[in-house]
């Protein structure tokens, strides 16, 4: 049982009702972030760029729960970051309950610091070990001026009660608690400013399987109670289909499918995402003696400073074609919540014979221009339009 | 693989039983002395793996799963470290061993792939280097010859252009290359054991699948026994025969994987399967977790070290689970399925009561029972 | 690699430039014109009539400023000078022209080149053996780490190191080779005349040189070596089946030498400037003695500043050679 329901904090009363809205909270329009490379010696000239992330498009309404999945160095974190302004966007729009904070200075972001916050992934090294859980906890307040001086400390126990510490506690320092219960710690500072969005790199990768339930209950009950928005970064499938109703997947910097939870996981269109989804160990399955047919790529994925043209995906992909290596594919809505980058999108097994994008993009089957491009809807805008692309039919539909 | 192995052969000086299991612990028990007090890392632990079959050691972080795999190898510094019981392998004891003996066992017939491939290849070294080191030290070759045992390796495991790659740094490599440069390593002696202690951890998924198929795939060529360590129960599902779980430095249930993980008789084990989120399953029930944290190593709870967070405790009569610790024997599934609890009616418990929380999609609605697939496992089929 | 070797060459060459930039302006603003008042006090025996004075402030350029005087000394030590102005007199100086030595009256790479080779035995000599015998020393102290031989070397080493290092040379002098004559009276005899009488007589200074560095080289290893043998490839290297002193001298010595590697390279760099104590209790006449006569009043401004544009360089060189040699210990540095 979690723990928050142990605790005797008054629940919300209406859990559906106040939380998932249908407002936009957050609205991420190509935003690229290129880390320079420079070179070694007296003059460290830049000699390349890594494409961190390189256009992503997306929308969070309030209170409501994205995931962002793929692999190791696709580019989570520093979209993330991004939003959380740990960093600075090399181009494109943050658009933060209609302000663009993508280009605020550090002055200008102070307000809106408080209203995203941000959990990071290693419980051990993101809490100074020289403060009391107290300080940790109590500094935003204080910073923010939240709670007059007094009020504190009875604020500092509210938070530690609600993510399940003992508040008396208060006065410990990290290393006496467990990786879970340091995580606990991390989220109560990120409660602490009651923020509109929360950002949870990784929030349960560090700790053991029988912890991580606890802390994804946790944050469950956090979003139920508080209406937090959430952008739940992690590389583990299963955790994020818990949590998320709409998740986005990630490859080289860039989303190739985004969509409601069902549709992603029941029905994947790109071959990537149907990649990860049956390299996922799986127990139940196994256990009764199934086991899904696996999708077995080659290689690793390629450096972000150098990535392939045409399609990122076209060196792994086993159903590259010309076309792949000619043209990037689109990020094409193709149904009500789904949205997919790939020139042969379609179930597993049933990719289309010919590229679906060939008129959009004006182009021949392999990808040469043959000129009068015709753009469906909502090309590589974030959200979701009306009407999108039917695979079946081949031409716009709306429900 | 030709059977060349020189230093094998004086190993082996007393032909072992081939029926018997390749590897067999019995009572194996590992403290290690530290500034505050001692660290019972392992107690008690029995177990056997057979030629070209798989063992699976699931759980907690902590809980001894690297320390009695290392003691397998002989790894532990004797200064540092109080080992008991015993190891054989292939019928050879190993605890006690000299330092010589061991040295000709490691790396030959018995070798191991680490987790962190990164941190665990030497820096400073080509990883052909590498891998041809460990062919020398148990085979008389020439450097040439070895070099290409090594480029035959890295071709075996699926590195491209293996005879360009071999010179190369394993900074130079990708996770998932020096993943496979450990394995190459760990098998160019024809191991006739594997210990693959958290092989794929730091790895992607993708990756992580590449990994488990070539290591399923080797196996099979070679029938070579693998002990795969891992916390994650999918990869024990895919890959190994029998599981065994581990707890505060004991077993705690082991038998057939399939068993282990259909009809599980142990609360850890329950508290294990309720709280990975299933990657097909319902998304919408509640994670289960386990309350609480893992024991501490140096003052072990009394009784079963589960039962601080052990929710099944107040089924035990009396105060059995605090005071007494229960033994490894079989519930009720016949001989080959052990576990170590008081409970007297497991099966039943998991599927009245837990089942039906950790995984409602497994029960039949309309008759409340098991779905025939699960309820039929064989608890003694391996 | 290359280009990674001609970046730091050329960034190593700016250093130079500017250390001798900074020393030549320094000596040259803050000396004003006494090296001038006192030449002239010395050719009129303590008095100096001002048209004297003038001429000779004329003679040695403290009529030009910084900057000219500067550039000839530069490109003097490209082409040589004619007329270099010293004590009343014109000297010839050919390149490379740092001056003319007051205390001499030779050019002042003349000296340079009669002390150099005395330094330079020692030093290489003295470095070479603590640098031998503390690594050995600390890898082995390493492998045996906790047990009674350990503390031993950890703790000897500390007393000998807080031993002031002249006290154990002269003491060393004084009853190795004046009372006890174990080793013959030191000194520098040229190596390539007798390079056995080289080897007799230097003994000694590379001895104390080498038993009082060991000590802190041997910790430092012992340092690095305990934290190495922890590493994950030493356990693989175990797991393989690698002897013990395989693990130590190859797989884990060769990961932990790199920063001792950094700090022998300043260390030395520092030996080779001079060693002024070593030079001195055992009677060899090398850079140290000789910069240090130079600095005794009238201060022989061009000897010094030669000096100290020669540390300059070598420890400017000794850091290239530790980055060249850095890359091919560690492949992972050649590609920056
Ligand atoms: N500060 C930085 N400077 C230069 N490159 C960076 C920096 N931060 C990240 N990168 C690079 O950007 C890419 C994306 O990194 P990011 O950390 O966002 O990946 P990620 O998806 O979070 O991966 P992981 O799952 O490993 O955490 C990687 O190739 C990484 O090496
Ligand atoms: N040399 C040692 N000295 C003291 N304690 C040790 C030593 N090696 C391991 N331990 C302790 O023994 C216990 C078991 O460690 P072990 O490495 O076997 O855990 P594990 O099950 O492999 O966990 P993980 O999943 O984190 O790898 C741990 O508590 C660890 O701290
Ligand atoms: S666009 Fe081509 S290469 Fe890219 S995912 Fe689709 S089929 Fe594969
Ligand atoms: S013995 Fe008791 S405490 Fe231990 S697992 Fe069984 S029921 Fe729980
Ligand atoms: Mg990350
Ligand atoms: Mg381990």
């Amino acid at each position: 049982m979690s723990t928050v329901t142990n605790s005797d904090i008054e629940r919300a009363p209406d859990r559906s009702g106040a939380t998932v809205g249908n407002e936009t909270l957050l609205e991420v329009r190509d935003l690229k972030k290129y880390f320079p490379v420079k070179s070694g010696g007296v003059i460290r000239r830049t000699v390349a760029h890594v494409q961190a992330v390189d256009g992503v498009s997306f929308t969070l309404n309030k209170g409501a729960s994205l995931g962002l999945v793929g692999e190791s160095g696709c580019g989570k974190t520093t979209t993330g970051r991004l939003i959380t302004r740990l960093y600075d966007p090399t181009a494109g729009e943050i658009n933060f309950e209609g302000t663009d904070i993508g280009h605020l200075t550090r002055r200008q972001m102070m307000p809106i610091r408080s209203e995203i916050q941000m959990i990071f992934q290693d419980p051990y090294s993101s809490l100074n070990p020289r403060h009391t859980v107290g300080t940790i906890v109590g500094t935003p307040l204080r910073v923010h001026n939240m709670v007059p001086e007094k009020k504190t400390l009875p604020r500092v126990q509210e938070l530690l009660e609600v993510v399940g510490l003992n508040p008396e506690h208060y006065n410990r320092y990290p290393s006496e608690f467990s990786g879970g219960q340091r995580q606990r710690i991390g989220i109560a500072r990120a409660l602490a400013l009651q923020p509109k969005l929360l950002v949870a790199d990784e929030p349960v990768s560090a700790l053991d399987v029988s912890i991580q339930a606890q802390v994804v209950n946790l944050l469950r009950d956090v979003q139920d109670e508080f209406g937090v928005a959430f952008l739940f970064i992690a590389h583990d499938l299963a955790i994020v289909r818990h949590f998320c109703p709409e998740v986005a997947v990630m490859y080289l910097g860039k989303i190739v499918e985004i969509g409601d939870r069902e549709t992603i996981y029941e029905h994947p269109h790109h071959p990537y995402t149907q990649a990860l989804l049956s390299a996922a160990p799986d127990v139940k399955q196994a256990a009764i003696g199934g086991r899904r047919e696996r999708i077995r790529l080659e290689g690793d994925v390629p450096s972000p400073i150098n990535p392939p043209s045409g399609c990122r995906f076209r060196t792994r992909c086993w159903m590259a074609q010309e076309i792949c290596a000619k043209q990037e594919p689109p990020l094409l809505q193709i149904g009500k919540r789904h949205k997919v980058a790939c020139h042969f999108a379609g179930e597993i097994h049933q990719a289309p014979a010919r590229p679906i994008t060939t008129e959009m993009l004006g182009v021949d089957d392999q990808g040469n221009p043959t000129g009068g491009a015709t753009p469906a809807p909502m090309q590589d805008q974030p959200g979701f339009a009306d009407s999108w692309f039917d695979l079946k039919s081949k031409s716009v539909t709306s429900a | 693989m030709s059977t060349d192995t020189f230093e094998r052969a004086d190993d082996m000086a007393a032909p072992a039983n081939p029926s018997d299991p390749f590897l067999v612990v019995e009572q194996l028990t590992v403290k290690f002395p530290t500034h505050d007090g001692l660290v019972q890392a392992v107690t008690d632990l029995s177990y056997t793996v057979e030629r070209g079959k798989t063992l699976g050691i699931v759980g907690e972080s902590g809980s001894g799963k690297s320390v009695s795999s290392m003691a397998v190898l002989g790894l532990h510094d004797p200064k540092h470290t109080r080992l008991s019981g015993s190891i054989r392998v292939d019928g050879q004891e190993v605890i006690g061993a000299p330092e010589e003996r061991m040295r000709k066992i490691r790396g030959n017939s018995i070798a191991m792939i680490f987790q962190d491939a990164l941190t665990a290849l030497h820096p400073f070294y080509t990883v052909g280097d590498q891998i041809s080191e460990c062919y020398r030290i148990h085979h008389r070759v020439s450097r040439g010859e070895a070099k290409k045992r090594a480029i035959e390796m890295l071709d075996r495991v699926g590195i491209p252009q293996a005879n360009r790659r071999v010179d190369d740094y394993p900074h130079q490599f990708s996770g998932g290359m020096r993943q496979r440069a450990m394995i190459a390593m760990a098998l160019v002696n024809d191991p006739q054991l594997l210990i693959a202690d958290e092989p794929t951890t730091a790895l992607d998924v993708t990756v992580q699948a590449q990994i488990l198929d070539l290591l399923q795939d080797l196996q099979r060529e070679f029938n070579s026994a693998v002990i795969i360590i891992t916390h994650d129960l999918g990869v024990v599902a895919e890959l190994s025969d029998t599981t065994m779980v581990m707890y505060g430095g004991r077993a705690v249930e082991y038998g057939a994987t399939r068993e282990i993980l259909t009809h599980p008789e142990m609360p850890y084990t329950w508290g294990l399967l309720g709280s990975i989120p299933e990657v097909a399953g319902d998304a919408n029930t509640r994670l289960i977790p386990i309350p609480g944290n893992p024991p501490s190593l140096l003052n072990p709870p009394s009784g079963c070290a589960f039962h601080p967070r052990c929710p099944h405790i107040d089924k035990v009569p009396g105060d059995l689970c605090r005071t007494t610790l229960p033994d490894l024997v079989p519930g009720d599934r016949g001989a080959n399925h052990v576990k170590r609890c008081h409970l007297a009616n497991p099966s039943e418990i998991y599927a009245g009561e837990v089942l039906p929380e950790i995984a409602p999609d497994l029960i039949d609605p309309e008759t409340g029972e098991m779905i025939p697939e699960i309820a039929e496992v064989d608890p003694d089929e391996v | 690699m290359t280009g990674f070797i001609i970046r730091r060459v050329l960034s190593s060459i700016l250093v130079v430039i500017l250390t001798s930039i900074f020393v030549f302006v320094l000596f040259f603003k803050g000396l004003g014109d006494s090296p001038a008042r006192n030449a002239c006090e010395k050719l009129h025996n303590g008095r100096c009539p001002a048209p004297v004075l003038a001429s000779i402030k004329h003679e040695m350029g403290f009529d030009k400023p910084v900057a000219t005087n500067y550039a000839i000394w530069a490109k003097g030590i490209f082409v040589g000078r004619h007329n270099v102005y010293s004590d009343g007199k014109g000297y010839n100086c050919p390149a490379p022209c740092l001056g003319i030595s007051q205390m001499t009256s030779n050019t002042v790479w003349h000296d340079l080149k009669t002390k150099y080779p005395a330094t330079m035995t020692v030093a290489v000599g003295g470095a070479s053996m603590y640098l031998v015998l503390g690594v050995i020393l600390g890898a082995l102290a390493a492998r045996w780490r906790g047990t009674f031989a350990d503390r031993l070397l950890v703790g000897g080493s500390l007393i000998v190191s807080s031993i002031p290092y002249y006290l154990v040379a002269l003491l060393a002098w004084i009853y190795l080779s004046l009372q006890l004559k174990l080793f013959p009276n030191t000194g520098y005899y040229p190596i390539t005349s007798n390079p056995g009488k080289t080897i007799a007589y230097m003994a000694l200074p590379w001895l104390v040189l080498g038993l009082t560095n060991c000590t802190s080289y041997a910790r430092f290893t012992r340092g690095q070596m305990v934290e190495t043998l922890n590493e994950d490839f030493i356990r693989t290297a175990n797991a393989k089946g690698v002897r013990t002193n395989t693990v130590l001298f190859k797989h884990a010595l060769r990961a932990a030498i790199v920063p001792v590697v950094t700090i022998f390279g300043l260390d030395f760099a520092t030996l080779l400037a001079g060693t002024i104590f070593t030079e001195r209790i055992f009677g060899i006449d090398g850079i140290g003695n000789w910069s240090l006569q130079a600095l005794q009043p009238p201060m022989d401004i061009n000897v010094v500043s030669a000096s100290v544009l020669v540390s300059a360089i070598l420890v400017v060189v000794a850091n290239l050679l530790v980055d060249i040699l850095y890359s091919f210990i560690d492949p992972r540095v050649s590609i920056a």
